[in-house]
């Protein structure tokens, strides 16, 4: 069974995102950037069906500019056998629909089983390139994925997806496109042999012409980004407990408007 | 000069650096209290390849480089001295040496288990009477057919109650002195070796520091690493590489001690401000920033050194030096500037000034790297 896992690299959970001096961008200086979390779930989940039916292959698949071949290692040295970097300046400013078309063309070319992505990446919380890949490809697709269990014979899959309050069960025929959500699994750490090993593992350039691509500008594109305005400071009310209260009660309702 | 690590090296010290931070700092201040060796996180350790870094993969190690070690090894220290120990003593202390010096076979049968982690080794030089004076070995090996009986007793082995091999330095020919010395790796379980004890520490108190006894042990000539004689030129090898890995430790608990010290002086006000804002504690951040990269560079300058296959003594010896001086110096300041706070241990600060300690006493203390180096600025060889 082959399974083809869609990352996006994103910038570290940690780091303060800077407006640059062009305002539809962020500044990338001094940026670690990393494989999105719930697309780290997906990789884990493809790993495990792997291991858990003792055969298949993972290949990881991403889209963007040479520093993405990081993340791809990075999954090659959790694992994944092989990776696709869909690395062409014809795509430096694709936008979700974008996107999803150039992976479609490579899902494609790969015929996997199954096609698994994160719910949605950390950095633009868009979520919208997986079901616009099953759409494109005419696949069967269930998000925010807790569970998920693939029958014997290949022919479908049990995937639980998160609702409020609990677990909506679904079949799907494969192929399908499944997205992770928090929960799904606990990430393994690289191990170093798995690190060591990674730069024996191949990474495919595929350039726009390799997929036939005519190129295709963007139906979005951002117009300005600014940047959160500060949070005003915090008030202490001081007085005496009983004036300290009506004080309280008067600004959240006059002020804050919260009661 | 180079200094940026490959994409190997920094894609290993990231996972080292998550799981440190993840896995073993959480539990790190529990297990320094209890004094409990932390069997359930070496163990994972020894599953991501933490345990035998350098070693090549067909003994059942990483592939890896000293580089990659030094690199792991800070980030475990910064987030525990303990797990540092132990990481150190197994990849440095006993794999290295065992490769190094072993033969074929005994890499198989007694390398192997510790370098993929499923078991660990130890070192055991130190005697009552032979801390820095090792020449002077009582534990005595007598051969007897295709045996050696071991007889002597062996002090501050750090692993030495959870090791499943000791490496053990004895002497065979007392007439001959230093050269009389020979090395033995005695498995757990052989008749006539026990653990007698174990001490209770200052500092690093989850790594086990035991006494190792060895009573009529008899261990198999085959066990023995190298020929009769050699087993000092080996412990003093080992040393060498040994010291690189000590060097990290200590960088590793400057960092860390320097990592919160920062964030409490980003935190702390007092007269006003955030104490960061006071000149007074900005010169003692800057020091400990500034001596915490110069031990770093040191320890990276060693660790190539031995990589390249170049002499790295003397480097190493320095490496060791200036990381533990500045780990104690760093540690110091660290609780300096959390004032009363830093005193207690609700705060990390007080574990890492205890644990800095021990990197200015183990595997040569820095009147012994002083000796060494100054031998070598004094013109003699390496």
């Amino acid at each position: 069974m082959r399974i083809l896992v869609a990352v996006k690299q994103v910038p570290d959970t940690a780091t303060q995102v800077k407006v640059s001096a062009d305002p539809r961008v962020i500044d990338t200086t001094g940026i670690t950037w990393i494989i999105s979390p719930y697309d780290e779930f997906a990789v884990e989940e493809a790993l495990r069906i792997k291991e858990k039916r003792g055969q298949g292959e993972v290949v990881a698949v991403s889209l963007g500019p040479e520093r993405v071949k990081e993340a791809l290692r990075a999954c090659l040295a959790m694992g994944c056998d092989r990776a696709i970097h869909l690395n062409d300046p014809a795509w430096s400013d694709a936008d979700t629909l974008v996107t999803a078309k150039a992976l479609a063309a490579v899902v494609r070319q790969e015929a996997p089983q199954l096609l698994l992505c994160g719910r949605q990446a950390i950095d633009d919380d868009m979520g919208a390139v997986a079901a616009q890949l099953a759409e494109l490809l005419g696949w069967p697709c269930a998000y925010w994925v807790m569970e998920e269990a693939i029958d014997a014979d290949t022919k479908t899959v049990r995937a639980a997806r998160q609702v409020e309050g609990g677990l909506e069960v679904f079949d799907l025929p494969l192929p399908a496109v499944l997205t992770a959500q928090k929960g799904l699994n606990e990430p393994r750490y690289p191990t170093l042999r798995g690190i060591m090993g990674a730069k024996k593992k191949e990474i495919r350039d595929v350039k726009a012409a390799d997929l036939g691509w005519a190129p295709e500008p963007p139906q979005l594109s951002v117009v300005t980004l600014e940047a959160l305005p500060p949070r005003p400071p915090g008030r202490i009310i001081q007085g005496d407990v009983p004036t300290a209260v009506k004080e309280l009660v008067r600004s959240l309702r006059e002020e804050a408007k919260a009661i | 000069m180079k200094l940026d690590p490959t994409e190997e090296q920094q894609m290993i010290q990231a996972m080292a650096r998550e799981f440190a931070e993840t896995a073993i700092r959480p539990i790190a201040a529990e297990i320094d209290r209890e004094g409990r060796f932390p069997h359930e996180t070496v163990k994972r350790m020894g599953e991501l390849g933490l345990m035998g870094i350098a070693i090549p993969e067909d003994w059942g190690g990483s592939g890896a480089d000293t580089l990659a070690y030094v690199l792991a090894l800070e980030e475990i220290a910064k987030a525990c001295g303990s797990h540092a120990a132990i990481m150190s003593v197994n990849n440095s202390l006993y794999c290295d040496p065992v490769y190094r010096f072993g033969t074929d076979t005994q890499r198989e049968r007694l390398l192997k288990p510790a370098a993929t982690g499923h078991a660990l080794g130890c070192f055991a030089l130190t005697e009552p009477q032979a801390g820095s004076d090792a020449r002077n070995q009582q534990t005595l090996a007598a051969r007897d057919g295709d045996h050696y009986v071991l007889n002597g007793r062996k002090q501050f082995v750090t692993n030495g109650r959870e090791a499943s091999f000791a490496l053990v330095f004895c002497a065979t020919d007392r007439a001959k002195a230093h050269h009389g010395i020979t090395a033995f790796v005695v498995e757990k379980g052989t008749p006539g070796f026990r653990v007698p004890r174990t001490e209770d520490k200052l500092g690093i108190r989850a790594s086990d520091t035991a006494e190792l006894m060895f009573e009529d042990c008899r261990v198999p000539a085959a066990n023995r690493l190298g020929e009769e004689g050699m087993g000092l030129k080996i412990a003093l090898a080992t040393l060498d590489g040994g010291r690189i890995g000590i060097a990290a430790q200590a960088v590793g608990l400057a960092a860390g001690a320097l990592e919160r010290a920062v964030a409490y002086a980003r935190e702390r006000t007092s007269f006003g401000v955030a104490i960061g804002q006071h000149q007074m504690v900005q010169w003692m951040l800057a020091d400990m920033a500034t001596a915490t990269d110069g031990a770093r560079l040191l320890t990276l300058r060693a660790a190539g050194l031995k990589d390249q296959g170049r002499p790295y003594r003397t480097a190493a010896a320095m490496a060791k030096l200036f990381a533990a001086e500045t780990a104690m110096r760093v540690t110091t300041d660290a609780v300096q500037i959390h004032g009363g706070y830093g005193f207690i241990k609700e705060y990390e600060v007080e574990r890492y000034f205890r644990d800095a300690k021990i990197t200015q006493i183990y595997e040569g203390t820095s009147q012994i790297q002083k000796l060494v180096i100054a031998r070598a600025v004094l013109g003699g060889t390496e």
